[in-house]
């Protein structure tokens, strides 16, 4: 597996750059995951996102699907395009620590 | 000569990692089966960055109609590939009763149902259009559609919506 260094600390990463270990995310490793994804500042909104995406993962051990982001997360689907362009299901599970996200929807 | 290949094989490997910048999905069906992938499709470009436009045509209008896309069903008779012998598939009833069963098993898997994933996908940014002959024909109003509908279209104006991008017919 390749290795990352993000924000000081040595990580394992897959082929695309997602964690592959997701007890190895920090917040200053989000900050600069989300710089390398285009997103200079992460705002309360995003960190709810965040924060959201990682304790369902925990909860449930699948990462959840923008339809879950929307019912159970609460952030609305156009707020998830603004927060997180051009791919927010893959942005913000990039950004949050977590794999891939492999669903269809 | 060999130069020559070279360049262009470069120039046809640098495409390949291009991605597709818009899809325009004609969706001209109105059974479940017949509705979804293109939906799935919309949302999807959507999900991976490329701009997509949904064309309603003949009966996918039904999808973006207000009262009748809370019936749309699973063809279960004129479809061989549901593995239900016709005369099974006649039996009144049986067809809301496959329907709930796949709108159960795509709720497993975050597939939403019609008016949700309408109201998702027009989140999104995804243009949803109607196809002006088709509302003609079946008598439709720009009133009887979802609100998410921009606007209805002639079929030219399709054309001129989707150029540059992919068109998908389902």
């Amino acid at each position: 597996m390749p290795t990352k260094t993000i924000a000081g600390k040595t990580v394992e990463v897959d082929a695309e750059g997602f964690l592959v270990n997701p007890d190895d995310w920090n917040e200053d490793i989000a900050k600069e995951l989300a710089k390398e994804e285009g997103i200079n500042e992460l705002t309360e909104m995003h960190w709810k996102v965040i924060h959201f995406m990682r304790q369902d993962y925990k909860e449930r051990g699948q990462i959840p699907t923008i339809r879950r982001i929307k019912n159970a997360g609460g952030v609305p689907v156009q707020d998830l395009y603004k927060l997180f362009p051009d791919g927010p299901a893959k942005k913000a599970a990039k950004i949050a620590g977590l794999s891939k996200p492999q669903g269809c929807v | 000569m060999a130069t020559e290949t070279l360049t262009n094989e470069a120039t046809q490997k640098k495409d390949e990692k291009e991605t597709l910048k818009k899809v325009s999905i004609v969706i001209s069906r109105g059974t479940l089966e017949g509705v979804y992938p293109g939906l799935i499709m919309a949302n999807g470009a959507r999900m991976e960055g490329i701009e997509a436009n949904i064309f309603f045509t003949f009966f996918g209008l039904n999808a973006i109609h207000k009262k009748k896309m809370k019936k749309i069903k699973v063809d279960t008779v004129g479809n061989p590939a549901l593995g239900i012998p016709p005369i099974v598939g006649i039996i009144p009833g049986l067809n809301r009763l496959v329907t709930k069963m796949f709108i159960k098993e795509m709720d497993k898997l975050d597939i939403p149902p019609i008016d949700e994933f309408l109201e998702m996908i027009a989140a999104t940014g995804a243009k949803m259009y109607a196809c002006k002959a088709a509302m003609d024909m079946f008598h439709y109003k720009r009133e009887d559609l979802i609100d998410e509908v921009a606007d209805v279209l002639t079929v030219g104006q399709f054309y001129e919506v989707a150029a540059g991008g992919e068109i998908i017919f389902t």
